[in-house]
C-alpha cells in the first residue's frame, strides 16, 4: 500500500489528538494506543474513500469512534469486573507534573456517561465545531450541545464547585496549567 | 488541531436543544468563570497526552507502509 507524503503527514498530525480522544474513550493508555493503531489501519485500508481537501482529523476521529463502539466497548465489558474500574484506570495515566487537580478532574471525567464525555472532549478539547462533533458522533447538533451542557453541569457537581473561589488550583498553578497547554 | 476556540463561545448557544427537553436549570447556573475553569482543566488533561507527540509505533506504521510501497514499485 502506498500513500502520499502529504496524506501521511496529515494522518500523523492527527495522531496526538486521536490518542487523547482514545484514552478518554477507553480509560487506559495501552488499550487506547491499540485502538488508535486499529483505527489507523482501517483508515489506511479505506484511504480511497477519503476526499482530499476535507477534514482528515474529523475523518479519523469518526473511524476511531465507530471502531470503539463496534469492537472495543464490547471487549471492555468483558474485561471490566466492577463499577469504577474506568475512573481508576484513567487516573493510572502517569502523572507528569504532579497535578493533583488534574487527577481529580480526570476522575470526574471518568464518571460522566460516555456520550457526554465524548461530546465534551470533541468540542471542548479537540477543537471540533458542534457540527463536526455531530458528524463524528452520528447525531444532531442540538444533541451534541445538550450533551456538552449536561457534561459541564455534572462535572461541576462532581467536583463540588459552589463558586469560582472553591475551584481548583491557585493562581500560580493555574498560570502553569494555562502555560502548559500552549507548549 | 486544537483551534483554541474559546469555551465562552458556547454561552451563546441558547437555542432549544434536542434531547434535553427539561432544559436543566443547573446548566444555566454555571457561570462563565466556572465554564472557563472546567475548559482549562479539560484541555490540560487532553493536552498532557497531545504533548507526548506521536509514539514511534505510529510513525513506524505509516513509514513502513510507504517503504513497502516503494519496494514493490521498484
Amino acid at each position: 500500500m502506498r500513500i502520499d507524503d502529504s496524506v501521511r503527514q496529515e494522518i500523523l498530525g492527527a495522531v496526538p489528538g486521536l490518542r487523547a480522544f482514545a484514552i478518554s474513550l477507553c480509560g487506559n493508555v495501552d488499550r487506547a494506543d491499540d485502538l488508535v493503531q486499529e483505527a489507523l489501519l482501517r483508515a489506511l485500508a479505506n484511504i480511497h474513500s477519503f476526499q482530499p481537501g476535507t477534514n482528515m482529523s474529523a475523518w479519523l476521529f469518526t473511524i476511531l469512534r465507530n471502531h470503539f463502539r463496534s469492537e472495543y466497548r464490547k471487549r471492555r465489558r468483558e474485561v471490566e469486573d466492577a463499577d469504577g474500574h474506568y475512573a481508576e484506570s484513567l487516573t493510572s495515566h502517569p502523572e507528569q507534573h504532579g497535578q493533583l487537580e488534574l487527577t481529580e478532574f480526570r476522575e470526574a471525567l471518568g464518571k460522566l456517561p460516555e456520550e457526554q464525555r465524548e461530546a465534551l472532549i470533541l468540542v471542548g478539547a479537540s477543537g471540533f465545531s458542534y457540527e463536526e462533533a455531530a458528524d463524528i458522533c452520528g447525531c444532531a447538533i442540538g444533541t451534541v450541545k445538550s450533551r456538552v451542557n449536561r457534561a459541564r453541569t455534572r462535572l461541576a457537581e462532581l467536583m463540588s464547585i459552589q463558586g469560582v473561589d472553591d475551584f481548583g488550583p491557585d493562581h500560580e498553578t493555574r498560570a502553569v496549567l494555562i502555560g502548559s497547554r500552549r507548549g | 488541531m486544537n483551534t483554541g476556540k474559546p469555551m465562552a463561545h458556547t454561552a451563546k448557544a441558547q437555542s432549544p436543544d434536542e434531547g434535553d427537553k427539561q432544559k436543566s436549570p443547573k446548566a444555566s447556573r454555571l457561570d462563565r468563570n466556572t465554564r472557563a475553569k472546567l475548559g482549562q482543566q479539560l484541555r490540560a488533561v487532553y493536552d498532557e497526552v497531545v504533548s507526548e507527540g506521536v509514539p514511534s509505533r505510529f510513525t513506524e506504521l505509516l513509514n513502513g507502509l510507504n517503504n513497502e510501497g516503494k519496494q514493490n514499485a521498484h
